[in-house]
């Protein structure tokens, strides 16, 4: 059962990386994607970000209550769970909600409307020109999301560690800057990338082969955003596995 | 000229095209009709290569296109031009960026050759001076006739409608036939037109092909239509009062 719809989606892969015809207008097309997705998220991206510092700050105070492990910990904690954990993964959920149902929306409309076929008929490879430039400026934008969604969520623990005076901003400052590991930085990365070629490229197979009218658009839309958060976080598990 | 032989397409269990053959004649406009369901849509897209036929043949002046790979069939299709029944319209550019699209994508002409190129087409379906405004900012028949100018923009060979005068008041069912029709004879292109407008089939339909059931049922003019035995036919082309007053007189 899982297989056809995996066929499909590898064979629109397949005509998504063809050559494109004309390089400049797809440029134009990156360019205006990653303005809609990139500089469109921030917004959103910003709010979560710092509550989720302030949470995750004000929740592991709470549980260390033991005199014998010192309050810095609590910065290194929230640290490694933004880089690892929080900033990429909640992130790419919360942009698989605004991103991918646009995405999936964007194009399953065009296909209802007839305008996909207008651009086969011309002789454009639609899956190529719909497709690619929302891959690459997701692919480019997302992971710089990511790391502005760190800083801010560093930022909203030390505000929110500060303020309820759960440790000092000496302990704050010591936490998160004591025993760093490069590479929880490489893998936050790594995971970004992934989660963003899988939310426009989930979501444009879902649109793409959308077919009926507005109800199968909205249906396609859905479905876009509940399959790209199931594959985020199976592919969270699988890349936590592989690399740490 | 455009050929078909022996299409056959099917959905799932229901066979839609049960092997038709036609020839669609250069410099004129070729209409083909039928009720609801009798699988007009369905050729002219396979005609085209939006569906792909199990069986048989599209061959356009001697090229076989069902048997070309995607690469090969961007040289056909850059000679087609297509009028779609809701237009089509490109909803995130304007009517001067829908006309130059396929300028843009398939030529390298400078930014004045192509924004002339676009004014003309524009002049020829008599919206000059529409260039900026949005498909959302047109009414019916300006679509259509944007649908037209887009269609004519790469000088085609093949011009390809699908229902052109649906959602359109008679009067500019009227101008949009027209239009078609001089289109045709101008570039002396190969017009084959998808309709169930029996207006358009007494006004442009030069040849006509009547499909029933999936099959082709009947061939002629607009003028034989008339005087047709052909009892399928007739109960198409009569189904409506005025026709069946006009039959009577």
């Amino acid at each position: 059962m899982i297989f056809h719809p995996l066929g499909k989606y590898i064979l629109l892969l397949r005509a998504v990386f063809r050559r494109p015809e004309k390089w400049n207008i797809y440029r134009k097309e990156i360019i205006n994607e990653m303005v809609s997705i990139g500089v469109g998220s921030l917004g959103i991206i910003a709010i979560i970000s710092v509550f989720l510092g302030a949470v995750t700050t004000v929740q592991t105070a709470f549980q260390l209550v033991s005199d014998f492990i010192p309050k810095s910990v609590i910065g290194m904690i929230l640290r490694d769970s933004s880089i690892l954990e929080l900033s990429p993964t909640i992130s790419a959920v919360v942009l698989a909600g605004k991103v991918g149902s646009s995405v999936a929306s964007q194009i399953g409309t065009m296909r209802v409307t007839e305008q996909i076929d207008a651009l086969e008929i011309m002789g454009i490879n639609s899956p190529g020109y719909l497709i690619l430039p929302k891959i690459i400026a997701a692919v480019t934008t997302i992971p710089l999301l990511v790391i502005i969604s760190i800083g801010l969520c560093i930022l909203g623990g030390y505000f929110a560690g500060t303020a309820s005076e759960a440790l000092t901003e000496q302990d704050f400052i010591t936490g998160i800057t004591t025993d760093f590991n490069p590479f929880t930085f490489t893998v936050c990365m790594v995971k970004a990338i992934i989660f963003a070629f899988i939310i426009t490229s989930v979501s444009a197979y879902q649109g793409f082969y959308t077919s009926g009218g507005a109800l199968e658009v909205g249906r396609s839309s859905t479905k876009a955003v509940v399959i790209s958060c199931i594959t985020i976080l199976s592919a969270d598990y699988v890349i936590a596995q592989l690399l740490l | 000229m455009i050929e078909i032989k022996n299409i056959h397409k099917t959905f799932g269990e229901n066979h839609v095209l049960k092997g038709i053959s036609a020839e669609f004649v250069e410099g004129k406009c070729n209409l083909i009709i039928g009720g609801s369901g009798s699988g007009k849509t369905t050729l002219l897209k396979c005609m085209v290569g939006l569906h792909e036929p199990e069986e048989g043949a599209v061959i356009y002046d001697g090229r076989d296109f069902t048997r070309m790979n995607f690469a090969t069939r961007i040289e056909i299709r850059t000679e087609i031009g297509m009028l779609f029944q809701g237009s089509a319209l490109f909803d995130s550019m304007n009517v001067e960026d829908n006309i130059i699209f396929p300028i843009n994508m398939f030529t390298n002409q400078s930014s004045k050759e192509k924004l002339d190129r676009a004014n003309f087409c524009l002049e020829r379906v008599n919206l000059a001076g529409k260039n900026k405004l949005f498909p959302a900012e047109l009414s019916g028949g300006m679509k259509k006739r944007v649908g037209i100018a887009r269609a004519i923009a790469m000088n085609p060979k093949y011009l390809f409608v699908d229902e052109p005068n649906s959602g359109l008041d008679p009067k500019t069912a009227i101008v949009i036939d027209e239009l078609i029709q001089e289109i045709t004879t101008e570039y002396n292109t190969t017009t084959v037109i998808v309709t169930h407008d029996m207006n358009s089939v007494m006004g442009i339909g030069e040849k006509v092909i009547f499909l029933h059931d999936g099959q082709k049922w009947w061939e002629g003019t607009n003028k034989e239509i008339a005087s047709t035995d052909n009892k399928e036919l007739n109960e198409f082309v009569f189904a409506s009062k005025f026709m069946q007053a006009l039959q009577k007189k």
